[in-house]
């Protein structure tokens, strides 16, 4: 499977203008069935975009588009982000859709709003993405379903009858939502577990990047660098699953949750994975006269995009994989490799994700015969690697976590560009996401400071 | 916010009429500002002989050949059986206390049939050492007169003053709008205060309704209570409001911010950038800042006897050094300079001390000094620094006291209530006013002519 980088397209050359991320906001993640148990997907999206358009004065402001979306979702939330910007402030002209992609969704609504800025279709744009794995939609059993469509079509007492005769006891037990893949069976755990195997991934080296996603958001916080970022929801004024104390001896006495029917042995436990969460998050983009106009800062530009995706149903790649075949090409695309990179922001549904995709770049062989390329990609600076925490401390509301990365990286690359040039250094400053989802796909976005 | 089930006894059917015949103390409903609602509600007697008085009366009516007035209905003399909504006495020209007889006599008949929430507002001129004893006596004596009248007057009626320093003629922008502010229902628990305009600095609104128009306010502490009301009251006067609290306060601040159609800046004002931070929002998202309104503030109430140098410091920190550190900021940014306002709360607690809060007092009474020692500094650029010293308001704070203290400290005023957030925030957009300019760092009482204290 080796990928050859696609050619650039006119919206990645400098003949378009920049889409430009102005800021973000999101409500603490809370743990599934904390305090956001019986709020909905509407009202955390909402709370999202009220603190987005405070913190910006967007009140009765028509932007371009609103793009957002969950992954669990109920069937009434058909059009979730165009009722939530009906909830806002925001003016009631501003469109919007509803987009899904797994735990992809929120970055990919970002690529979304910021192509057609770049192309001149819109001039600014909200990315979201919400999530509750605590009120979720549960489903009446596949029996009872067609049971009582077939009700609803029956004209005649005896259809009727008929009808209901079918209907057994255990149709009535409800069908709860299920993050498995459909495919395999497999929950996303076991699968991850399938790759941490695959390539040796030690214990140790997941919980200590478990430990330094605690360490770097809890500084982040007390650093208040997260004023701006982050409005408090319903008593709740930090991420729930934020451990400042926990050590890695805490971590190492943690049972494994994953992989405990392998033969090799069990490494993913509780504090490395990423626990179900409840969240929900939003980032303003727009061109730069857009946000100039306003008085906004533009922070970063979003320079490119690529998606990929594995085949992790008949084994040739692990679920959680796709990114890195995603980044290399985007990488070659812009004619850059992971040195010109400041910041590299890897999203960690489990701390072994990370490790597995490092690794990948890592391994000579795997970049030759899979990706293509001449040498190993390359070593990421763990200096650079999720600078303030990523999912493993913040919690992962699926579709909420592209929002969370982008606005976090946005700002974090605008301050270090204003600190090089304060030091008389005059450089472009990047950062690179990348975001692992279901389905084995996979996107990577390149930022750039302004 | 708790509500005084008291006052809405004794204007209410047969309970009204028990009060009545038992004596009771009868807290009326106040009258507050409404969008439309006419600037008094009745005829307007204007008391006092000479030019003052007679300029006075002039721009009251819309008769004067200068100014455009306010179209108000003034008498000069009170005709039996006229119901005045409000009366001016102007009383610059007195010279000895014998000719305070005259016009404070003519009043007397008339506070009798004073409209319910009617207005006695005095205008007069500063004692001062310098000036010859009799004068001076005269002087002083309309504020013993003033103040007493105010502890007469019933039904939601208030009486304040003005005070002019020599120099400064009646038809100055700060007289005109704080007689106007006292006037009006916007000053509704403003009771028993002589308000000093010390300067002719400032300039009349080119919209009575919106004297805030195309100014930028900064409001802390505007998540809730009193903050909440200054930001909605400044936005209601035109102003573009900044809404800044705590990180932990954000929710409830953005909801503010939305409601007002400004922005929120999730802010701890102790931070030792918070005055940077302040700027760089208002001038980066507004263009501009021209009004501070230092409202944030906590308790942390201990006898002295028992305090802990962590009560004491914390309430120190955020209720004046922070303000000190923040003005500090904008005087040096030269940003600050188009006719700027600094508003700070003060209490009455830093006025007349409370067993308790002695770090409180010594923060609130430092916000009093801080003013000011800071309006001089502001002096330059038409800038001016005052303060707001609330009394008994009914806050989330003031409904955690214990049922009995509440009701005893709601009737400690003359006007036997507590105030309304709203209240404090009229004060705060009076002071933040192009009119009041040649108001200069005064401590302005929001407290029903409270017992405690002057």
């Amino acid at each position: 499977m080796a990928a050859t980088p696609s050619s650039p397209t006119a919206a990645t050359t400098t003949g378009a203008q920049r889409a430009v991320v102005v800021g973000g906001n999101r409500i603490p993640f809370a743990r599934a069935g904390g305090p956001y148990a019986r709020v909905s997907n509407l009202d955390m999206l909402t709370a999202a975009l009220d603190g987005l358009v405070a913190r910006y004065g967007l009140q009765d402001e028509v932007l371009g588009e609103v793009v957002a979306g969950a992954v669990l979702k109920h069937s009434r939330d058909f059009n979730l982000t165009r009722e939530a910007v009906l909830g806002s402030p925001l003016s009631a002209r501003t469109p919007a859709y509803d987009l899904q992609q797994a735990c992809a969704t929120g970055l990919e609504a970002v690529v979304s709003i910021a192509n057609k800025i770049r192309l001149g279709q819109v001039e600014s744009g909200v990315a979201g993405g919400v999530d509750s794995a605590s009120d979720v939609p549960i489903a009446v059993s596949e029996g009872l379903r067609r049971t009582l469509l077939t009700l609803a079509r029956a004209k005649t007492v005896p259809q009727r009858l008929k009808a209901a005769a079918a209907l057994r006891p255990g149709d009535l037990k409800p069908a709860t939502p299920r993050t498995d893949e459909p495919r395999t069976g497999l929950s996303m755990g076991e699968h991850q577990a399938l790759t941490t195997a695959q390539w040796g991934i030690t214990r140790q080296a997941q919980d200590e990047i478990a430990l330094a996603s605690h360490q770097r958001l809890a500084a982040a916080y007390e650093a208040g660098f997260f004023d701006d970022l982050v409005t408090p929801y319903r008593g709740l004024v930090r991420d729930q699953n934020l451990r400042a104390d926990t050590s890695l001896e805490k971590l190492a006495k943690l049972k494994p949750a994953f992989g405990t029917r392998l033969d090799t042995p069990a490494t993913m436990t509780a504090g490395n994975s990423t626990p179900l969460t409840d969240g929900a998050s939003a980032v303003l983009l727009a061109s730069e006269d857009w946000a100039r106009a306003r008085g906004l800062t533009p922070l970063a530009a979003v320079v490119d995009a690529e998606t990929a995706a594995v085949d992790f149903v008949h084994g040739e790649d692990g679920l959680l994989m796709a990114p890195a075949y995603a980044v290399p090409r985007l990488l070659a695309r812009q004619g850059l490799g992971l040195g010109d990179l400041d910041f590299v922001e890897i999203h960690e549904a489990f701390a072994s994700t990370v490790l597995t995709t490092l690794a990948a770049w890592e391994d000579k062989e795997f970049c030759l015969s899979r990706l293509g390329l001449d040498d190993a990609l390359g070593t990421v600076d763990r200096e650079r690697l999720n600078v303030h925490g990523s999912s493993l401390a913040a919690g992962h509301p699926f579709a909420a976590t592209g929002g969370r990365i982008v606005a976090t990286v946005a700002k974090t690359l605008h301050r270090r560009r204003a600190e090089l040039l304060a030091a008389g250094e005059d450089r472009p400053v990047r950062a690179l996401v990348s975001v692992c989802a279901a389905g084995g796909l996979g996107v990577a976005a390149i930022l750039e400071a302004v | 916010m708790a509500t005084d089930t008291y006052l809405d006894l004794v204007n209410s059917g047969f309970t009204a009429k028990v009060a009545k015949q038992l004596g009771l103390p009868r807290p009326a409903r106040l009258r507050r500002y409404r969008a439309g609602a006419p600037l008094v509600d009745g005829p307007v007697l204007v008391l006092g002989e000479g030019g003052d008085a007679d300029t006075l009366a002039q721009f009251l009516s819309g008769t004067s050949p200068e100014h455009k007035g306010w179209d108000l209905d003034v008498r000069r003399h009170a005709g039996e059986g006229t119901r005045f909504a409000a009366v001016v006495l102007a009383l610059t020209d007195v010279a000895h206390p014998r000719d305070l007889a005259e016009p404070l006599l003519a009043l007397a008949p008339v506070l009798k049939t004073l409209a319910p929430g009617g207005r006695v507002v005095t205008v007069s001129r500063g004692a001062t050492p310098d000036q010859a004893p009799a004068l001076a006596a005269a002087r002083q004596g309309v504020d013993g007169a003033l103040r007493s009248i105010a502890k007469e007057l019933r039904a939601g009626a208030t009486g304040n003053g003005v005070v002019l320093a020599d120099d400064v003629p009646v038809t100055a922008p700060a007289v005109l709008g704080a007689l106007r502010f006292l006037l009006s229902a916007r000053s509704a628990y403003v009771d028993g205060q002589l308000l000093p305009v010390d300067s002719a600095a400032g300039a009349l609104p080119a919209d009575w309704e919106r004297p805030l128009e195309g100014r930028v306010a900064v409001v802390t502490g505007a998540a809730r209570g009193i903050g909440e009301a200054i930001a909605t009251t400044l936005a209601r006067d035109g102003a573009t409001v900044v809404a800044v609290d705590v990180p932990a306060a954000g929710e409830a601040l953005a909801a503010v911010a939305n409601r007002v159609r400004g922005t929120a800046l999730q802010l701890d004002v102790t931070a030792d950038d918070a005055g940077a931070r302040i700027l760089e929002h208002a001038l980066g998202r507004h263009g501009r800042l021209d009004v501070m309104v230092h409202n944030a503030g906590i308790t942390r109430d201990k006898l002295l006897a028992n305090m802990s140098p962590d009560r004491w410091e914390s309430v120190i920190a955020v209720n004046i050094a922070a303000q000190l550190r923040i003005n500090e900021a904008l005087l040096t940014s030269g940003d600050f300079a188009d006719a700027p306002r600094i508003v700070s709360l003060a209490s009455t607690s830093g006025i007349a001390g409370n067993r308790g809060q002695s770090n409180y007092a010594a923060s609130k009474g430092g916000v009093i000094g801080m003013v000011q020692a800071t309006a001089p500094l502001l002096a330059a650029f038409g800038g001016t620094a005052n303060a707001v010293a609330p009394g008994f308001i009914e806050t989330e704070m003031t409904a955690r006291m214990p049922a009995l203290t509440r009701q005893v400290a709601r009737r400690l005023s003359s006007l036997q209530q507590g105030g309304l957030p709203v209240d404090v925030a009229e004060a705060v957009a009076f002071l933040a006013s192009p009119q009041a300019g040649g108001v200069v760092g005064q401590v302005l009482r929001v407290c029903g002519q409270s017992m405690v204290g002057r």
